[in-house]
């Protein structure tokens, strides 16, 4: 029983984890209508800048948490600026061509700057120790990770649901020809959920600093892995992003502990499943070629 | 007259490019073997690309596995070479077969995430099924054997084995060219100019991209199945998605529109990575670069530039 426990509470906060990352990428998706490859390297950045703050810049974990991400978003709102905007008005081959070369870009730059070894971020002291929860101890980073998701979460319901801003996104995704004659700024709309989308992936970059080691390949996995759950969950869904990212913590959670041999295909073959069933995922809308 | 033209200047390419073992070191004897493999490999790619209208990330998942076919082959049953890319372009058809089943059917961007991940799906079994493709370290320790067809080559040699690859290469690359030239070639251009009207038209558009991803999927194997020998490894890096950017790179450079597009983007990109590399290791990041800047400004490669300032001159 403890062990279900154990793997229960695992999964949801792999889950929660990569909701914060997917969610980013469908949001970027959303209202920009491009993927965007470099999310991955956007949340490698993140925890990258997590590991200089703390362990050479000596500032506290939550001091990170704050400004790492802001540091992306700034990054991103320059990416946004001097690249993107050429390809905005193009075929979506190019934006896929293009934000393929900026991760290509930022993870040499990476290798170039903090080199091709592991890394380790410790977790704050406050968080470092482990409680006891449905039978079995568990990692206080571990609920600190599935507090914080939730409180996202519910933070991005508020924000698209409750406000005006999250309004303005919802008019600029479904027409943005229509949001710009009701004169709303599209560019720079376009500009702010771009870097929002990079913060969001930052912030999960730093979340997963201390459970993960860092090395210049963790972008690429995240990347595979975020377009596993929106694949799972179907593009431009914000609770499809939810559902794939848990559906995928409980193949990780679960594959991890009972089938080790197979768990690097476990995802792959979920996703497959899917798609035989569901080509737009489980929460898609139709986007048959 | 045109067509002369350009027929003249491909007869003196490939003359020259028999030429290369006798006028050149043995050192670009290498160089132009790897040129000629990729792109073939690239080649293949813009089948999808550039006629078609798919932009695969995958694209490594079926130069790998011809890779390993002809590895596996080599070392456990001693087939001759040309079985070996047989097997090869018989294993990545299928593998092309099952990936694009699920792939091609959903749009652009569904379809460039799909390929890009059961691509590194293909990558993690290799990497994670010792047994078979011994791991991260690869496959090594083989070596050819007969050419097939009762013909007595010393494979072994890298002069006789970039004869070999010309040849193959050479016939390959035609038989390519006959299929975008065929009228199936003429309706994939249609597809990716308006799949809309060319479905209206009766066609069946999921088939005709099956087709043309199980087409390239086959040379890329065929490709693969010349990389490994040469190599003399078949490892998971060839397996790995910064090997699937390479002919989407070696295509931009070219000109995705051109049927030798990509061959000269192979050309440019290994004697780029060759110079580049002699002084810094870090090749990906000027690859990146490269790439942002063809796709901004040169979006035509550059053959399509060529021929547009050639166009111009001439005016």
């Amino acid at each position: 029983m403890s062990g279900i426990g154990a793997a229960l509470l695992n999964s949801l906060d792999i889950g929660l984890l990569l909701f914060i990352i997917a969610v980013g990428l469908n949001i970027v998706f959303g209202v920009l209508n491009i993927i965007n490859f470099a999310h991955g390297a956007l949340y490698m950045l993140g925890a990258y800048l997590a590991f200089t703050l703390i362990n050479i810049a000596g500032m506290p974990f939550w001091a990170a948490l704050l400004l790492a991400p802001i540091g992306v978003a700034i990054l991103a709102v320059i990416i946004d600026r001097v690249l993107l905007r050429f390809i905005y008005s193009r075929d979506v081959a190019d934006s896929l061509l293009l934000t393929f070369a900026i991760l290509l870009i930022i993870n040499e730059s990476v290798r170039m700057i903090w080199g091709s070894g592991i890394h380790v971020v410790q977790p704050p002291d406050l968080l470092s120790g482990s409680v006891r929860l449905l039978g079995s101890s568990v990692a206080t980073y571990s609920l600190f990770v599935i507090a914080i998701g939730l409180l996202l979460l519910a933070g991005l319901w508020y924000l698209f649901n409750r406000t005006r801003i999250g309004r303005i996104m919802r008019a600029a995704a479904l027409d943005r020809d229509m949001a710009e004659a009701l004169c709303i700024n599209t560019r720079l709309v376009v500009t702010g959920v771009f870097a929002f989308g990079a913060w969001l992936a930052a912030v999960g970059g730093v979340m997963a600093a201390p459970m993960r080691a860092l090395d210049p390949g963790m972008g690429d996995k995240i990347i595979i892995e975020s377009f596993i759950v929106v694949v799972i969950g179907g593009l431009g869904s914000f609770p499809g992003a939810l559902l794939g990212a848990i559906i995928l913590g409980l193949i990780h959670g679960f594959g991890g502990r009972y089938l080790p041999e197979v768990n690097l295909l476990l995802p792959f073959v979920g996703m497959a499943l899917v798609l035989l069933f569901k080509p737009h995922g489980i929460m898609g809308k139709g986007a048959t070629a | 007259m045109k067509n002369k033209v350009l027929m003249a200047i491909l007869a003196v390419v490939i003359a020259g490019l028999i030429a290369v073992p006798w006028i050149a070191s043995y050192f670009y004897v290498f160089i132009f073997t790897e040129i000629l493999v990729l792109g073939l490999f690239a080649a293949s790619f813009n089948l999808i690309f550039g006629y078609t209208g798919m932009l695969s990330f995958g694209h490594a998942a079926f130069f790998g596995i011809g890779s390993y076919a002809t590895a596996l082959v080599l070392i456990h049953l001693q087939w001759s070479f040309l079985a070996c890319l047989l097997v090869s372009m018989g294993a990545s058809a299928l593998l092309a077969l099952v990936i694009g089943f699920l792939s091609v059917r959903l749009n652009e961007v569904y379809f460039a995430m799909l390929t890009l991940a059961f691509g590194m799906m293909v990558f993690a079994i290799a990497y994670q099924w010792r047994s078979l493709t011994n791991g991260s370290d690869g496959l090594a320790g083989f070596t050819l054997g007969s050419f097939g067809l009762g013909l007595d080559l010393t494979l072994g040699n890298p002069l006789v084995y970039y004869h070999v690859v010309l040849g193959i290469v050479v016939i390959a690359s035609i038989v390519l060219y006959l299929i975008c030239r065929s009228s199936f070639g003429m309706i994939l251009k249609a597809i990716r100019q308006n799949p809309e009207r060319v479905s209206f038209a009766g066609l069946n558009v999921r088939t005709y991209r099956l087709v043309a991803f199980i087409i390239a999927g086959t040379f890329a194997g065929l490709a693969g199945g010349l990389m490994a020998p040469f190599l003399r490894v078949a490892s998971p890096e060839l397996l790995h998605w910064s090997m699937s950017a390479e002919p989407i790179l070696m295509a931009i450079l070219g000109g995705t529109g051109y049927f030798l597009g990509p061959f000269i983007g192979s050309a440019a990109f290994v004697l780029l990575e060759t110079w580049i590399t002699t002084y810094t290791e870090s090749w990906m990041l000027v690859l990146g670069i490269i790439l942002a800047m063809m796709v901004i400004f040169f979006r035509k490669g550059l053959l399509g530039t060529a021929i547009d300032w050639w166009m111009e001159v001439k005016k």
